[in-house]
Formats: C-alpha cells, structure tokens, sequence
C-alpha cells in the first residue's frame, strides 16, 4: 500500500508536467484537442494524490513503522483519531495535505469549468498544473513521506503531544482549503494576463472563488486560534506570532480581494487592480508556506527543518511570484480599465476598504519580515512582537471599522454620505450610549474601554440597519417588511452577516482585553480563591492514567452564591513518557459568552501548586464572530447570481420553456 | 472643483494616507522592536533601565529558586557570564535546567533581568533558533545527532 501510495504520488507529478504543457499549448495554437486534455488530467492527478493520500493515513493508521515519517510523529498506544490526524501533523504529511487539495481545486474547475471559454480554461488548468508541479517536485526530492526504514523499529516516537488534540483534525484542513483555495483566483488572473483579456466570464468565476477560499481561511484562522488558546495554555487567543502573521496576510488580501471583486463583477471597474490583487493574495500564501515550512522563523509551527527545503521553497516562490508580477507588467496595460464613479459611492467605499487593508496587510509583512532582514544585513538580532503591530495595525484598523457600516448603505456610481449617516442614527446614538455606559458604570478608568465597546456596537447595529434599510423597516408595515427581508438576495444577507461578525469579534476581543482579569497564586487543597465574582475551591490533584500518558489532574469547584458546588473545572499537566515531555491541558468554563480559564502550573514541596486562573469576559464571540463570518461567506455563496451563471440561465430558460411547452 | 483638481486630491489624499502608515511604521520599527541577547552581549551594550531585550541562553544548573507564590528565579547562563532573571507566572512545560529559553523583559534597578514572558524549547528540533544559532557559533552547542 506504501508503494502503491509512492508510485500514484510519481504518477501525479508526472500527470501535472502534462497538464502545464499541454493545455497550454492547446490554447495558444487554439488547437481544441489539445485544450480538452487538461480537464481528465486535473482529475485523474487528484484521484491519484487522493490515493497517496489515503495510502500514508492508512500507514498512520496501521502503525506500520518501517515509514520513516509514521516512526517519526506516531505511537501504536495513541488513540486512532490521533493516529490518523497525525498524517499531516508533520512536514511530509502536511505538504501532501497541501498539494491533495491543490489538485482537488484543479480538479473542480474541470469538473464544474465546462461554461469557461476554452482557452480561458485551458490556462487556468495549465497554471494549476505548473503550481502543482513544482509542489509535487518539493515533496518528492526534499520531504518524501514514502521512506521506508530497514530494519523496520518496533515503536515510533510518538506524536509531539500539543498536537494530540482534537484541532489537528480541523485547523490544518480548514487553513489549507483557505491558503490553497486562493491558488484557482491566482491562475484565473496568470490565465487572463496570458491571453491579454478579462472578460465577463473571468469575473463572474473569481468572485466565488475567493469567497470559498476566504470562507475556509476565516475558519482555520479562528479555529487555530482558539486551539492555541486552550491547548497552550497561556490564555491568549493571538499573539502575532510569524506564523500566524503568515495566515492572516492572505486573510487580509484576500478581504480586500473579495471586496474588489464586487466592484469589477457589478461595475467591471477595477479590474486590473483586482487581478493584482488575486495575485498578491496567493502570493502571500506561498510566502506563509515558505515561513512555517522553511524553518526561518521560530514558532510552535515549525517542525524540524532542513535548510534545502527552504531554498526550495524559495525559488518556488521566487518563480510564481516573479513571474507572476513580470508577466502582470508586461501584460496588464493591454487591460481595459472600466467604469469611472464619483468617490463618494459605493466603489468609492470599497477602494478606500481596499486601502486600509492592504496598507494593513504591508505593514504585518513589514513587521513579519523586518527581522529576517535585520539577520541578513547585520550581525544583531531583534524580534517584533505585539507592541509594533497594536502601535501600526490598531491604528489602521480603527478608521476602517468606523467607516464599515457606512459601505452597503451608499448607493453605486454617486452616493450620499448624508442620507446614509440618517440611516445609520439609531445605530449612532445606541453606539454612544454604550459608550456611556461604560465609561460610568462599568469601567471607568479606561476610554480604550468605552471607545471599544462603542466600536463593536456600531459595527453590530450598523449591519443590521443595512438590512432594515433595504428590507423598508419603518416606512412599510411589519408584515410587508418581514416579506420583503425574506426576499432580499443572499448576498444582502451575506455582507449583513460578515460585518455582523466582525462586530462580533471587536467586542470579544475589546470585552477579553479590557475588562478580562487574571491571578497567579500558589493553592493548597481546600483553599478558594475569588477572582471577578467567582469563586473557586480547589479539590486536589488527582494522578491519572490515560493511553500514552500520565497526568496529575487538578479538580476546581465553582462556588454558587449559596455556597454550595455549581460546578466543576479541572485543569491537568499530563507527562508524554515517549518524547519526556509535559504538556499543560488548561480547564475552560464557560459562562454564557464568557470564560473562567484556569492552568495549572508547578507543584510546590509542601503539597501547593501555582495555579493561574483567569476571567475572559465576551471571549467566544471572538471566535464566534468569525463563524458568523463564514455563515455571511456561505450565504453570499448561495446568491442567485453565482449559482446561475449567464450561459446556464440561458440554458435555463430555454429547458424551462420546453418544459412548459409540454402538456 | 474641476474634475481634474478632484482626482488630484484624491490622489493626494491617498498618498498622505500611505506617507502616515509608512511613517508610523518606522517609528514603531524603531521603539518596539526588541533586540535579541546574550549573556556575554551585556558587558558590551548599551541598555537603557526599562528597555525591552530578550535575554536567551541556557536555564543554568541548580539555579532554578521557588520563591513565594508563582515568582521564580534563575540564571541564563551562555557559559561565560550569567544573568539572574525573575518571572512571576507558569514557567512554559519545556522548561527545565540545562536547555535553552528565551526570557523577554528589562532590567530592574538591582540589575535582576525581570521577565514577562518565557519561551522554553526541548530538543535539538525545538530549541529556539536565535538561541541554538549562537550557541553553535560559540562552539558551546554540543551536536547531538537526532537520527
């Protein structure tokens, strides 16, 4: 089965040389035949880095340990799901991860590219294939998962236990469909520069695109924060670390991205900065790829590393970048620019949204990247951390979310800033009060405070007065109202919804860093402790013994106001015997949106043990925002207008009339 | 304003906006990046009381003290001078005596190295790479070959 999964692993490399050259080819001699052969070669090459695929799981799974890379990151006593995530809870495994869905999103732009024009589709499979190539290439000659050791060992050497946890299975998958999902917008737009046009198709194609890859690259990065924040056990849900600096740069572009792709779809304006953009977007993916796989950077992301595979990755990046952004330069003047539209409109909007994020994004590449150059260029070493990116990102950032609720509300072409500002009144005025009521009541001491909170409301109600606006609450009756919110189009809902999130995500993060509290004290059993309003007794350890480790488990009781236990949180340092290494699994209440978070730390001579014990208050809605995020991705997904393209509305009608026709 | 004169000031507008994110990123670059350090590096470099370093280097032998409640201290040590730090807080799982950390903070005015965040690594494979870099060009890394 190894070799089978090796050969079919040669096979797709193979496959994808094909499927650069010959379709290329096709498209430039405009020769039908040759054009046609990239559609089966995209899809076999998936069915067959599917099978390589399933191939190394079923080695994980098996524990066949004559694998180098199943010895190396897995352990007969883990528990199957482990086993099994833990194919690409590595180097080798995750690159094969990376390039299956690769493959997997050539092979739907074969399945479903059947209204694309020939030669359009014939480019972005080429490309595709070259972007494949190169992947397929890396892993065979520098991170082949496929070596086999001789004599076989008998036990592996365990999974690194922080990767023992159940965000393995979701965070790298979630974050690789994002990452790689941008790679069809990059070929659409390296397709488009290379037959010197962009036509209505080309539009109509990207837009979904990006907002499938932007859907999956919101969850994994939420889904990766909340597993560093409870398995890590340091209480942070970000901490702008390099690596996730490298996943929210193609976040940020690709915000950007989707929000000018609206413009060139309605207004066919903006069409070279949007393919740019496409571009950049999936560069900085490659670039995210090169960080966390190259070993340059420090992070809990960065297995162990060799040196030739970061020079590999480099000129990989070097090649598709550079020659990406050469061929843009060469071709992009032959681009029709489109539609003109007053500044004050809604293009107007999107182009100043488009500005912040991208100066947002070049200031966390600048911050990212200003450390590898300061290494390079002088002998000093320096790290930037948390303080650059609130000092450059937050202010950045603020402006945009004020000017947020404003976009949906101004009309396209030449609209009304003041007409939208009396719309957005109530929203206003309720922001204000919020602001007030935490200046006075709650926390007084703090104007970060009050202007957060006053932030995340705005964006809260500022989402849904764009939907009351358009669905003619109070100038309408309810009833009608209600029909006609019901009737508006998904996209409606799906922008309501994604700025709905992101208020969301404002005011948990606002309500955790602002109003959370914290207290590292050393316990005895028996003891409580009182931190906001709860009160904690704690237990006692408890040793136990789970299937590959041992753990001393610290049992905390939550105190009602009666005194009696309403509740119980434990918190345990578990010991991995075959890496000899501790891990710490944090205790997590949760109390509505909020949460108690408590970790244990060392054990003291006299039967103590430091316990750090924190209250996050709103601290879900920051990860829940980003679901509601999705919910907005997937409902814009669902519009009318995606679902239907032109050539298969006319197709449509024609079945709907013949249909009709028939008694 | 003439059509011209609009796009101009749209322009100008726009680029006032990139000249201020550029030059609050400079000046951020210059405060709070964080210079990287060893042991033997202090007799040399000039530090402010209260500036932010990282201190990295190995977690000495037998240095490690408990004191009351969740504070700890012990000393960096880069095999030529040693530096006490103090931390108040979960010191990291990886932590032990012997292997590499990476301490952030600044000094106090007793020169104690007080730190608000540690960062500990286990082996060859996850020792911090700032930290593993100097001690081999030191000579003080010892290669243990990890199959």
């Amino acid at each position: 089965m190894v070799e089978t999964g090796h050969f079919a692993l040669v096979l797709a490399f193979a496959l994808s040389l094909v499927q650069m050259i010959v379709p290329l080819f096709g498209a430039r001699l405009n020769n039908q035949r040759l054009m046609a052969v990239g559609g089966p070669v995209a899809v076999t090459g998936f069915a067959l880095t599917a099978l390589s695929f399933v191939a190394l799981a079923s080695a994980y799974a098996s524990s066949d340990f004559s694998v180098a890379s199943v010895w190396e990151n897995s352990h007969s006593l883990q528990p199957l799901i482990y086993k099994i995530t833990g194919t690409w809870g590595n180097h080798e495994g995750s690159m094969l991860l990376w390039v299956l869905i690769l493959t997997f999103f050539g092979a739907l732009v074969a399945a479903f590219g059947a209204n694309l024009p020939a030669t359009l589709r014939a480019n972005v499979l080429a490309v595709q294939g070259a972007i494949g190539a190169a992947f397929f290439l890396f892993i065979l000659a520098t991170s082949n998962p496929f070596l086999r050791l001789n004599p076989a060992p008998i036990e592996g050497r365990d999974l690194n236990p922080v990767l023992q946890d159940l965000g393995l299975a979701v965070h790298p998958p979630l974050l690789y469909l994002g990452y790689v999902g941008f790679s069809i917008c990059f070929s659409f737009s390296v397709a488009a520069l290379i037959e010197g046009r962009i036509d209505a198709s080309w539009a109509r194609w990207v837009r979904p695109w990006t907002l499938v890859a932007w859907m999956f690259l919101t969850g994994g990065i939420a889904m990766g924060s909340y597993w560093a924040y409870y398995e890590l056990g340091w209480g942070g849900f970000w901490f702008w670390d390099p690596v996730e600096n490298a996943s929210f740069m193609p976040w940020l572009a690709g915000t950007a991205l989707l929000h000018s792709a609206i413009v060139m779809e309605k207004r066919s304006a903006l069409k070279i900065w949007t393919l740019l953009l496409a571009i950049l977007t999936f560069s900085l993916s490659l670039l995210g790829t090169f960080l966390v796989r190259s070993g340059v950077l420090t992070s809990v992301h960065a297995f162990a590393t060799d040196p030739t595979r970061g020079i590999f990755i480099l000129c990989i990046l070097t090649l598709f970048i550079g020659g990406s952004l050469a061929l843009f330069a060469l071709r992009s003047s032959r681009l029709t620019a489109g539609g003109l539209f007053h500044p004050i409109s809604r293009e107007g909007a999107l182009v100043l949204n488009n500005l912040f994020l991208t100066t947002a994004t070049a200031t966390v590449l600048v911050g990212t990247l200003y450390p590898l150059a300061v290494e390079a260029f002088s002998a000093d070493k320096i790290s930037v951390g948390a303080p650059f990116f609130n000092l450059t990102f937050g202010p950045l950032m603020v402006p945009l979310l004020v000017m947020v609720p404003f976009g949906p509300l101004l009309a396209w072409k030449r609209g009304d800033v003041f007409a939208a500002a009396q719309r957005l009144m109530v929203a206003f005025a309720a922001a204000l009060l919020a602001m007030l009521v935490t200046a006075l009541f709650i926390d007084g001491a703090s104007v970060f405070a009050a202007l957060g909170v006053g932030l995340a409301v705005w964006l809260i109600l500022g989402a849904l007065t764009d939907l009351a606006v358009k669905s003619g609450f109070g100038n309408v009756a309810a009833g009608i109202g209600v029909r006609r919110l019901l009737g508006l189009p998904r996209s409606v809902f799906g922008t309501a919804f994604a700025h709905l999130g992101l208020g969301l995500t404002t005011l948990g993060i606002v309500g955790t860093l602002c109003f959370g509290t914290e207290k590292i004290l050393s316990m005895h059993p028996g003891e409580t402790v009182e931190l906001s309003g709860h009160t904690l007794r704690f237990v006692g350890l408890y040793p136990a013994q789970g299937p590959n480790y041992s753990e001393d488990r610290g049992r905390f009781e939550l105190i009602g106001v009666s005194g009696s236990a309403i509740g119980e949180i434990s918190s345990a340092k578990r010991f991995y015997p075959v890496r000899q290494m501790t891990t710490t699994e944090s205790g997590i209440k949760t109390l509505w949106f909020s949460q108690l978070y408590l970790s244990l730390g060392d054990q003291g001579k006299d039967g103590s043990v430091v316990v750090r014990l924190w209250w996050k208050p709103l601290v879900t809605l920051i990860w829940g925002g980003g679901l509601v995020m999705m919910a907005g991705a997937a409902m814009s997904l669902m519009d009318r207008r995606l679902r239907v393209g032109a050539p298969s509305r006319r197709r449509g009608q024609a079945s709907a009339v013949t249909s009709a026709g028939l008694p | 304003m003439t059509r011209k004169q609009k796009r101009l000031s749209v322009i100008a507008g726009g680029l006032a906006f990139l000249g201020a994110a550029t030059g609050l990123t400079f000046y951020a670059l210059g405060q709070k990046a964080s210079y990287f350090y060893m042991p033997a590096d202090l007799t040399t470099a000039s530090l402010q009381p209260g500036q932010r370093i990282r201190l990295g280097g190995l977690v000495e032998k037998g240095s490690v003290e408990r004191g009351q409640g969740a504070t700890v201290a012990f000393s960096v040590t880069d095999n030529q001078k040693d530096v006490k730090v103090s931390y108040t807080g979960i010191l990291p799982d990886l932590f032990r005596e012997g292997q590499g950390v990476i301490t952030e903070g600044s000094f106090d005015a007793h020169g104690v190295f007080v730190a608000d965040s540690v960062l500990a690594k286990h082996d060859e494979n996850y020792m911090p790479k700032d930290v593993a870099d100097r001690l081999k060009a030191e000579g003080v890394w010892e290669e243990s070959k990890s199959e």
